[in-house]
């Protein structure tokens, strides 16, 4: 059984007004040299298949498909044991 | 004309657009619920309605887009049935690929439920062919996730090709940027596919066709398809 988790974050260019919310709110509170923010999703999958190259490949195929926008959005997949 | 309403858990102007539908072209639309295989034969349009379908969880839009009745959907789509997608039937749209670009959270963040003044910017089309070109009109919007963004290309390409419907303006039909409500790319409101068959926008015509409700901008466009449809 293989675990993976993905990583969705707003494309490189596409403003994030949340992130810059969040940078702000950071900044108020009196964090500094704080350059930027980028809020995303953080999904968790526990899949059936052992093999990970082949949990990968699932995984992708589902990002590709449905868990991230891929007009505006990138994604990263992690696959363990 | 013979049309058809696709409901979503979630969807809530379902009713709007029937009532206005049947109310302006004399015709009821079918409601089909989104788990069917399949829509009604011979339909002259399908409209996909506003609302919050499926919480909005994920993105807007995004679980109604993989819901069993859209590839029907896409299908009468490729074979010319009209396809208006309002506010949330917008996001449905370009979440299954109907349409260009996507449509991200406001830029100031906040839900905005208010009037703003549109420019029409093509009457070539089913849809607004009883508008003027430039023509300023009044629609409601209520929406979170109405900033709308393609890449460079494609918005050019969207310039080039006539494809952009509606402006955010303010009442002198310029697109400024205080008009703008939610931080969309060039003031951008509603856009067409390639062949103008498909329209999806962010405000709500079906909400504002009764004087009764304040104002009657949004009836040309159910005048438009009647014309063309009938």
């Amino acid at each position: 059984m293989a675990k993976a988790t993905v990583h969705v974050t707003l494309k490189t260019g596409v403003l994030d007004p949340q992130g810059k919310a969040i940078q702000h709110a950071l900044e108020t509170l009196g964090f500094s040299g704080i350059e930027s923010v980028r809020q995303g999703k953080f999904i968790e999958l526990d899949l059936a298949e052992a093999d990970k190259a082949k949990a990968q490949t699932a995984v992708e195929g589902m990002c590709e498909k449905l868990l991230a926008n891929t007009v505006i959005e990138t994604y990263r997949v992690e696959v363990s044991d | 004309m013979k049309s058809a309403v696709i409901v979503f858990p979630g969807s809530n102007c379902d009713r709007d657009i029937a009532v206005t539908l049947t109310k302006v072209t004399g015709h009821k639309p079918e409601m089909v619920w989104h788990r069917d295989a399949t829509l009604p034969d011979d339909l002259d349009l399908v409209a996909v309605p506003g609302g919050f379908s499926y919480g909005d969880y994920l993105r807007s839009g995004a679980m109604a887009a993989n819901s069993p009745i859209i590839s029907d959907l896409k299908k009468r789509a490729d074979e010319g049935v009209f396809v208006l997608g309002i506010c949330n039937g917008f996001q449905i749209l370009t979440e299954c690929g109907l349409l260009p670009g996507a449509l991200l959270r406001n830029r100031d963040l906040k839900y905005v439920c208010r009037d703003v003044t549109l420019s029409v910017e093509q009457t070539d089309s089913v849809f607004t062919g009883k508008y003027k070109q430039g023509e300023v009109v009044r629609i409601p919007v209520g929406h979170h996730d109405g900033n709308y963004l393609a890449d460079d290309d494609t918005l050019q390409q969207l310039e080039d090709d006539g494809r952009v419907a509606f402006r955010y303006c303010n009442d002198n039909g310029a697109a400024s940027d205080e008009a703008n409500p939610n931080g969309s790319a060039r003031n951008i409101a509603g856009v067409f596919n390639e062949k103008r068959t498909v329209l999806g926008m962010m405000p709500h015509p079906e909400r504002l066709a009764d004087t009764r409700l304040g104002g009657c901008d949004g009836i040309p466009m159910f005048e438009s398809l009647l014309d063309r449809l009938s």
